[in-house]
């Protein structure tokens, strides 16, 4: 699908040069693109100006065409139709290498760092200062380096010699960056896409400082996010894309959050969830002391339909603890039972067949097997049960399938169709089809909306308040506090690997959550992204 | 893209006896299989109009009995990778096999059966020790069956002295094996017919066959699915090894001799080209016993005709290579990877 979208319907192919200037606009833009894949249209005829000086903030739910957007800007995708403008020009920019040389700079969602190489090397990757002979110049980096982290007042949180391994999320946001603000030719425009999914809050503190002082050097920033939050406190104005159309661009302090998913979703939505409490006294999990690799001394009680949320920065140990729960990680020390019984450790098959089961963090890494079909990975967790003496019963299967396809409203054309073709919020109503069909006795769910669009975000909150009425055991993981408040009946906040609080319902808000997962001794010594 | 979305609208409706098996039973031929039977039909067509004798039973047959034990691995390549592996040794595992069991044979005072038996055992060894290797050593499975590929040859070389052992063919056993017929058909095909159904039926029908495409399709996944993954891949190493015994076996019988070498050098390409091209994906999780045999018929076809054509040998090895690369490449298009540096 990359390749066959090379013609250039549109645009004169005439090598980037200039036509006679169209509209004499200096802010960077671009004129009535449409872009379609085959009979797919991903954008159609959106005309958007990126003024210097300000964050343009764009938003969507999945699938509207902020991707698109973003790489037809940095040349991955040409136009069908329509043109870019930079500098009241019209530019063809036919690669990645020319929108870098016309001064526009992506730092994408997921870090591009390679492992073995130091910060420098990975800053200055296809560009390496040499000596005559193409002999590489050491020194040089040293001393370019050296000057950049100073200039970017990086110089405290980012050891240059450090290896691409070695480095925490923020560092690596921090290299991205490095790379689009080095280089022969100066950033007109920068697009940053989703660049706080896997920071902590304080990083994205020291990141959204240094969007502004970029912001303030009169670069057009261009902001791909799905928090309201971060769009407020960042964006001059907002661009809302639905379907491939800009749907309107609002300024910021004339807007608000409800218009925005107004716009967003074509109908109003209540953005915050709340949650008929259900608990009851009968303890399911009881994990008392349990120490891992990378967590300690973990002691944690959840009772039949109760949600407890699990807090805490990245790092923090959340999904390593969800992780040797399911039986994943070997266990050093300590136990952890369900309804009495002692969970296996080291045997994930065990666990689940014990009644625990987990949606893990990263949905297409861990959980999917995205070639194949809904129904496939629905029965996955299940065919223990399917199967009469090792064959899978198939229409038995299928109609659990369907039922559970039904049941969470997943949108596909059938329970046949590859899980790959699937948007994120339905692949994610896959993952959590698996275990409703497996009903389980205690369900984790490791970020379970992150990445997801704001309608899908509400069913899901739905679905596991379903799970808490059924008398099932939920421990959400979330870094979006506020979803974790609307949802769990305590909140238990890890920092360094180790429980540092528990809030009840009433206690919990983001600042005490916060103050919890943040402990100082800490942290100062294991995230120097800290400061700014 | 291959039969793993076959079953489509067609099989949804009420099922209700024999009126709607046909829509269901082409429904289940998809694209690749059919173009499989397109390019079998032009290499079968344009031999046939070159040579009359082409399209005659008697070298239909031949195309079949030489055909048999390329597909015994071939079919036993697609399970593997379908896990997401690969094995490289198959033919040196089977020359171990072709030794042992004449050798065996000779020296047990003719006993057929004692003899496939040790070559059974040694093979459902050897292919254990591959996946332990594997799993347990963390080598890469191409490197691992690579070193395998020569360390068993250069058993199979030891053990016979490098040379032919023994004479199986005054033994009823092994001539059955090899030069007999069940129903018109040789014993070889059905061995083959029935090696292909039972894997057929354990990869399509079975949770054991849904866990083994659940591992090639995301490993990280089946395990927390709690598939036990590294139970799965050394049984699926050690049932190559039992079916590349097998098929030594068939070559004893079909030469007359344990053969360390001869015979069986080179089939780990044929093998493993017949799985790509029957669309078994290199990278795991996707593939079928239909499409490799298909694919193992168009190899055999197109190397028969070529022979009878008394084209220089040294052009099928050119032509296989180029198959097995042009296949991966049509691959490769197909999933839409971009061209940009070592493909995964």
């Amino acid at each position: 699908m990359t390749r066959a979208s090379h013609s250039p319907a549109g645009p004169d192919p005439s090598e980037g040069q200039t036509e006679e200037a169209s509209p004499p606009s200096p802010s960077p833009g671009i004129v009535d693109v449409t872009k379609r894949f085959g009979a797919v249209r991903a954008l159609g005829g959106v005309t958007l100006d990126f003024p210097r000086g300000q964050v343009t903030a764009l938003m969507g739910e999945n699938g509207a065409g902020k991707s698109t957007l973003l790489k037809i800007l940095t040349g991955d995708h040409q136009p069908t139709q329509g043109h870019i403008v930079l500098g009241g020009e019209r530019v063809v920019l036919d690669s990645p290498a020319k929108a870098r040389t016309a001064g526009i700079r992506i730092i994408p969602q997921e870090p591009e760092i390679i492992p073995h190489i130091s910060v420098a090397e990975n800053v200055y990757a296809g560009a390496l200062p040499r000596k005559s002979g193409r002999r590489f110049d050491r020194a040089e980096l040293r001393r370019r380096i050296d000057a950049d982290l100073a200039r970017l007042g990086f110089a405290d949180v980012l050891d240059p010699n450090l290896l691409g391994s070695q480095l925490t999320p923020a560092q690596r946001q921090l290299v991205e960056i490095m790379r689009a603000l080095t280089g022969s030719t100066a950033a007109t425009l920068i697009a940053f896409d989703e660049p706080t999914s896997s920071l902590a809050e304080h990083e994205v503190d020291a990141l959204f400082a240094l969007i502004r002082r970029l912001r303030d050097q009169g670069i057009a920033i261009v902001y791909v996010s799905h928090r309201m939050q971060e769009i407020f406190q960042l964006a001059d104005r907002i661009a809302v894309l639905r379907d491939g159309s800009l749907v309107g661009v609002q300024q910021a302090d004339t807007t608000n959050e409800a218009e925005l998913v107004r716009l967003m979703v074509g109908r109003d939505l209540s953005t915050m969830f709340v949650r008929q409490r259900v608990a009851t006294d009968r303890l399911v999990l009881d994990v008392k002391n349990l120490t891992t690799d990378d967590v300690h001394d973990i002691s944690l009680r959840i009772h039949a339909g109760e949600v407890v949320g699990l807090a805490g920065l990245i790092g923090a140990g959340r999904s390593e603890l969800a992780l040797a729960l399911a039986g994943d990680q070997p266990v050093h020390s300590g136990t952890a039972t369900l309804d009495g019984v002692p969970l296996p450790s080291g045997r994930p098959g065990a666990v689940i067949r014990a009644g625990l089961g987990l949606a893990p963090e990263e949905r297409k890494a861990q959980a999917l097997f995205l070639q194949q079909s809904v129904r496939a990975n629905i029965s996955q967790v299940v065919l223990d049960r399917l199967r009469r003496s090792r064959f899978v019963r198939r229409t038995a299967e299928r109609e659990l399938a369907q039922h559970y396809t039904d049941r969470l409203r997943v949108r596909t054309p059938s329970i046949d169709h590859e899980v790959r073709k699937l948007s994120g919020g339905n692949q994610q109503k896959v993952v959590l089809a698996r275990w409703l069909a497996r009903k389980p006795k205690v369900l984790i769910l490791d970020e379970p909306t992150r990445g997801i669009d704001v309608g899908a975000k509400a069913e899901i909150y739905q679905i596991i308040a379903d799970l808490a009425a059924d008398g099932v055991a939920v421990l959400v993981i979330s870094s979006e506090l506020p979803e974790l408040l609307g949802l769990a009946d305590r909140v238990v906040v890890m920092q360094g690997g180790r429980i540092t609080g528990e809030l009840n319902h009433g206690e919990a808000t983001e600042e005490s959550i916060l103050q919890l997962a943040m402990a100082d001794d800490i942290i100062s010594t294991r995230t120097p992204g800290a400061s700014s | 893209m291959t039969t793993t979305s076959a079953p489509s609208p067609a099989v949804k409706e009420p099922s209700g006896g024999s009126a709607s098996s046909m829509p269901k039973l082409l429904s289940r031929i998809s694209g690749q299989n059919i173009s499989l039977v397109g390019a079998l039909i032009l290499v079968l067509g344009l031999f046939g109009v070159l040579n009359d004798n082409y399209l005659s039973l008697s070298n239909m047959q031949v195309i079949a009995e030489a055909a048999t034990i390329t597909g015994l691995l071939a079919i036993v390549q697609t399970v593997v990778i379908i896990c997401g592996g690969l094995d490289i040794s198959v033919g040196s595992q089977a020359g171990v096999a072709s030794v042992v069991s004449a050798m065996v044979f000779t020296s047990t005072g003719t006993n057929a059966f004692l003899g496939m038996a040790a070559a059974i055992g040694v093979g459902l060894l050897i292919g254990a020790l591959n996946g332990l290797i594997i799993v347990y050593g963390r080598v890469n499975p191409t490197i691992a069956t690579l070193a395998g590929l020569a360390a068993y040859k250069g058993l199979a070389q030891l053990l016979s002295d490098g040379r032919a052992q023994g004479y199986v063919l005054n033994n009823d056993v092994f001539i059955f094996l090899g030069r007999g017929k069940i129903a018109g058909l040789p014993v070889m095909v059905w061995i083959l017919v029935v090696v292909a159904v039972a894997v057929h039926i354990l990869l399509r029908y079975t949770d054991i066959g849904r866990n083994i495409y659940a591992i090639g399709g995301n490993d990280t996944a089946a395990r927390l699915a709690g598939i036990n993954i590294n139970k799965y891949l050394i049984c699926v190493y050690a049932l190559i090894g039992i079916v590349a015994a097998i098929a030594g076996i068939l070559l004893t019988a079909r030469t007359g001799s344990g053969q360390p070498t001869s015979g069986s050098e080179g089939l780990e390409l044929k093998a493993i080209t017949a799985a790509a091209l029957g669309g078994a994906a290199l990278k795991g999780g996707k593939g079928g016993i239909g499409g490799t045999l298909l694919a193992v018929a168009l190899l055999g076809a197109l190397e028969n005709g070529l022979t009878v054509q008394g084209i220089n040998s040294f052009w099928q090895n050119v032509a296989q290579g180029a198959l097995l690369v042009i296949a991966v490449v049509i691959q490769q298009r197909r999933s839409g990877e971009r061209a940009v540096g070592l493909p995964n």
